[in-house]
């Protein structure tokens, strides 16, 4: 029997040709998709608060004042106070998770064992698996009583509760990344290092992590990005207390929180839905900024090897 | 016994002595029945065919299977006269020897601080000392001219052949008694390769050398004494001029000298 790859003519078109380009265009509109997705929702969420940026909102006013009163008789919104809150809190958890989750990662990366590194690896996941409404009950119910009674104030929830629960949701999945970062250094650079007789901790030093820079300054980024998006844990252990704060014990307000307490409440299309539109709008703009930065730092290994 | 006669011949002045050597991963034997000396001041050189357990022999030297799981040898090697089993401080030990790996390793580091580690390593902090260190080695590693305007690009970004350069002056940064070289020209053109083995030959003054080498006759060129290693054993140990005059034990090896084997 003669083989009909060399009898069809040179135009011929057989299934597996058509097949291919229709999965070809499938996968193209799947890919399309994410994309028209994220413009979709950036559109929805710029409609439905840019009106309010336009016409009744003062910029200057928007994020210049603390004054966030948007049900009072002459409303006001200004959220400085909700930025500050969200700045706060975010920074506190980064202070913590930063060191923890590279430690963490450094420590299953470098110098744990085989099983050692692969329960730890398991444990670690699994507690970035933890629903945050469970870390704002923790926050709730564990923290706020410890931090009354440590440090002898009126009230536990804020900035410290908050910073410290975001920090712990936070860290699993920085460990996560940057252990990966590390793991992406090849072997070759470590045994050479050690044949020169560098001690594990040296090697570490002055090779994998210089090497594995790029990853980690992602991790970290991601982890910011992370936190300031994150709502329901903050809206539990924060406080929920517009204000300017003054000390890691003050009851703080973030902007994820106002907006998830407040938008059920508010009638659609009245200034107070735009102006939560328009935090929404802040949000969007400074996590997509983060996850860009991120990524584009990510790009920049893979473009220099 | 020619090679426990050679090993004794050289014992009083040897750098290294190895005696009833194997080296095993898990249950698979790679090397067995080793017993070989090297003098001071002497480039020794191994040959054979892949998978003659040339790479592993070296590993060992400076105890590079305590950091392979599963590999590990049996016998004694001494090294100055110490049995290096017992030796504790394995930092310590691998700071005396230089190692070049056959795939050229820059590490993602500039290619002065490549050449500077280990001298940092080792403790020298000042500026004018290193870069003395650094331009000395890459000179001798017939680097230095490629790379002396772009000392602060990484060292991975080099290419294949300046890498391996690059490794050779970081071997040397160490300032090493010891200098082991596995398949150092593997990625290097002849005139370079020659240049390289004419600072070799100036280097065995300082330190003593073992190399590993496909190239029968680069062995010839430079080594004082070489060994034949065959499917996991050590053949034959002896003068490298003489054995390429036909003083050989075993026919293999004259074979193996003269590119008749297969």
């Amino acid at each position: 029997m003669r083989s009909t790859t060399q009898t069809q003519a040179p135009d011929a078109r057989g299934v597996a040709w058509y097949l291919d380009k229709a999965m070809a265009y499938l996968v193209f509109g799947a890919g399309v998709s994410a994309i028209l997705l994220i413009v979709g929702i950036f559109v929805f969420i710029t409609k439905e608060g840019v009106g309010f940026v336009w016409d009744t909102v003062d910029l200057g006013q928007f994020f210049g004042s603390p004054a966030w009163r948007p049900t009072s008789d002459t409303p006001q919104y200004g959220a400085l106070a909700l930025i500050a809150g969200t700045a706060s809190v975010t920074g506190l958890a980064m202070l913590i998770a930063v060191p923890f989750s590279l430690g963490a990662a450094i420590y299953i990366a470098e110098f744990a064992g085989g099983t050692q590194r692969e329960a730890l690896k398991i444990l670690i996941e699994l507690l970035a698996a933890i629903p945050s409404v469970v870390w704002g009950f923790i926050g709730l119910s564990v923290l706020n009583p410890l931090i009354i009674e440590w440090f002898d104030v009126p009230v536990g929830l804020g900035i410290l509760n908050a910073g410290v629960i975001l920090g712990l949701m936070a860290a699993p999945i920085m460990t996560t990344i940057a252990e990966d970062a590390l793991r992406a250094v090849p072997d070759g650079y470590r045994e050479a290092a050690e044949a020169m007789g560098a001690t594990r901790w040296q090697v570490t030093w002055r090779v994998v992590l210089p090497g594995a820079k790029n990853g980690l300054t992602a991790a970290i980024l991601l982890g910011v990005g992370r936190g300031f998006g994150e709502t329901m844990a903050v809206l539990m252990a924060s406080g929920h207390a517009v204000q300017l704060p003054d000390g890691v014990f003050d009851s703080v307000r973030a902007l994820t929180a106002t907006i998830a307490a407040e938008l059920g409440e508010t009638a659609v299309g009245s200034d107070h839905y735009q102006a939560l539109f328009t935090l929404g709008i802040l949000l969007f703009v400074v996590t997509f900024a983060i996850n860009l930065t991120a990524d584009l730092v990510v790009r920049g290994i893979s473009n220099k090897d | 016994m020619v090679a426990a006669v050679l090993a004794e011949s050289v014992a009083g002045d040897a750098k290294i002595v190895v005696k009833k050597f194997s080296v095993h991963y898990g249950a698979y034997t790679a090397l067995s029945g080793v017993n070989l000396a090297v003098a001071r001041n002497e480039i020794f050189s191994i040959v054979g065919p892949a998978n003659a357990g040339k790479t592993s022999f070296l590993r060992v030297l400076n105890r590079m299977d305590a950091l392979t799981s599963g590999m590990r040898y049996e016998g004694t090697v001494r090294f100055d006269g110490h049995d290096i089993r017992k030796w504790r401080n394995l930092y310590a030990l691998r700071r005396r020897i230089g190692v070049v790996f056959p795939l050229p390793v820059g590490l993602p580091l500039s290619v002065f601080d490549n050449v500077a580690m280990a001298p940092r390593l080792r403790g020298v902090r000042h500026r004018d000392e290193l870069e003395e260190i650094v331009e000395r080695c890459l000179r001798r590693a017939a680097l230095w001219g490629e790379v002396k305007d772009r000392l602060t690009a990484l060292g991975s970004l080099l290419s294949g052949g300046q890498q391996q350069r690059l490794t050779i002056a970081r071997a040397l940064s160490q300032d090493p008694e010891l200098l082991l070289l596995d398949e150092f020209s593997i990625a290097i053109d002849p005139v370079t390769t020659m240049k390289i083995e004419d600072v070799l030959l100036e280097l065995k003054k300082e330190m003593t050398i073992i190399m590993v080498t496909n190239l029968v006759q680069q062995a010839r060129r430079i080594s004082d004494r070489m060994a034949f290693f065959h499917k996991g054993r050590c053949v034959e140990v002896g003068e490298t001029a003489a054995m390429f005059d036909g003083d050989v034990r075993d026919e293999q090896t004259l074979d193996y000298l003269r590119g008749r084997f297969g």
